[in-house]
């Protein structure tokens, strides 16, 4: 290789190794930024913000779903397996929220402690099955 | 299944078909404008030839 | 001796011959287009017909034959690009900048595809067509890398100097290639983690993930189509005045 063109590939490797560098050390100290919510054990330890809309992302704890009154509002429970949060929330929910699902809430906490929610989304899994298999990997969890 | 289920999508035609519609017209002009635009130039060129050397 | 042995370098340079590489694409266009049609029909037939529904998205989860390939192929472009934008950059191969600058329109089309699909997904399934989390946005900069590509190329009258331009600001967008990648493992976001490429247990359900492959396949094919199409184009463009074009013109008449 010659030794302009050696110049130019060092150049190049080094102009992108420095950017790289940059924008990692950028994104590491914009990290919580950059979570799109917080978790359950987050909001139980105090570091949600109080009084303004944030995220809450959780798992729907199965048997927490209750539908009191109009059928339209909707209480249930968010975990992450370790703290339980409860949820209140008044509108339309994705076709994905059931019992056990993980979803994402945006609202803010009241004075009681309850997350009132004015958004839910479903947040999927990377899993993909049909049906049946979906069954018969139940059976045998629940047969051990 | 009938081919008007296939075509419901168990309640989700709009969304799978949107999808494959327009996947379908993007990645069709992606082949079809260069072959267009390349015989356009090519006339043009040819054209240019013509008027220089009769 | 460094990196690349010279025998390499010198195999580049008869290959980028213009005259030769455009007859070499006449050729081979038909084949890749017959391959790349019998891979569609295959991954579609599977996809949309084969395949059994999800045990939680029911049939809505088939836009993923789209959207996931479209996604990856996001990403493999720009690295295409990106290489061949750096090749030009060092070797001043005239042909490597044509083939980033010719990648680059299919790439935007890919990202576009793949962000308007996960829109139409995340509507049904999360119950929103776009949330600003960390693998939307950095998949939004990305398409609007590549746009930036094609704008900053056209805008610049030289086309020499452009490729020059274009390839040091596709250089500088490769960092947002591994963000876009590890976004959902760095970050809660709203998307899910990956499917496939994860080591652990499988994930996909063996019936839905063959048409998913033959599909990701298909995709390169048409890369490779696509690409070489522009490329055609913006060769003739280039060499408009060199002597292979006129006998070229000669021959059609």
């Amino acid at each position: 290789m010659k030794p302009i063109r050696r110049q130019r590939l060092i150049l190049i490797i080094l102009m992108v190794v420095g950017i790289g560098t940059a924008v990692g050390f950028a994104l590491k100290s914009f990290n919580e930024n950059l979570m799109y919510f917080f978790s359950t054990t987050d909001v139980m330890a105090g570091k949600a913000p109080k009084d303004a809309l944030f995220r809450l992302g959780g798992m729907v704890v199965k048997g927490s779903v209750q539908r009191p009154g109009d059928g339209l509002t909707v209480h249930f429970k968010l975990t992450d397996f370790s703290k339980e949060v409860a949820v209140e929330y008044t509108g339309i929910l994705p076709d994905l929220f059931r019992e056990g699902q993980g979803i994402v809430a945006n609202g803010k906490l009241d004075e009681r402690g309850v997350f009132v929610a004015q958004e839910v989304l479903a947040k999927h899994d990377e899993n993909y099955m049909p049906p049946e298999v979906k069954a018969s990997l139940k059976k045998q969890v629940e047969g051990k | 299944m009938n081919l008007q289920e296939f075509f419901a999508m168990g309640g989700y035609a709009f969304y799978v078909w949107t999808s494959y519609g327009i996947c379908f017209v993007v990645l069709l002009a992606n082949i079809v404008l260069p072959i267009l635009q390349r015989k356009q130039f090519l006339r043009q060129l040819a054209l240019k030839q013509k008027r220089q050397n009769p | 001796m460094f990196l690349i042995p010279d025998s390499v370098g010198r195999f580049f340079h008869r290959m980028a011959s213009p005259p030769h590489f455009y007859a070499f694409t006449e050729k081979l266009l038909p084949w890749l287009t017959g391959i790349f049609l019998i891979l569609l029909a295959c991954g579609l037939y599977g996809g949309l017909y084969l395949a059994p529904p999800d045990y939680q998205q029911g049939d809505s989860y088939r836009i993923i034959y789209i959207h996931v390939p479209s996604a990856w192929m996001s990403l493999f472009i720009y690295m295409m690009m990106a290489v061949a934008g750096a090749i030009g950059l060092i070797w001043r191969i005239k042909l490597a900048e044509i083939v980033a600058i010719s990648s680059a329109s299919v790439g935007a089309s890919f990202t576009f595809i793949a962000l308007v699909t996960g829109s139409l997904w995340g509507k049904p399934m999360w119950g929103t067509w776009w949330v600003w989390d960390a693998r939307l946005t950095s998949e939004l900069i990305l398409l609007f890398l590549y746009l930036g590509v094609i704008g900053l190329y056209n805008a610049i009258d030289d086309k020499r100097t452009a490729s020059k331009a274009v390839a040091i600001l596709a250089l500088v967008g490769v960092v947002n290639i591994p963000i876009i990648h590890y976004s959902v493992e760095w970050w809660n976001t709203l998307h899910q983690g990956p499917t496939v490429t994860k080591m652990d247990k499988p994930s996909i359900h063996v019936s839905m993930l063959v048409p998913l492959l033959l599909m990701a396949l298909a995709f390169k094919f048409y890369y490779v189509i696509a690409m070489l199409q522009r490329a055609k184009l913006e060769l003739l463009q280039r060499e408009r005045t060199a002597n292979w074009v006129k006998k070229l013109i000669e021959e059609q008449k």
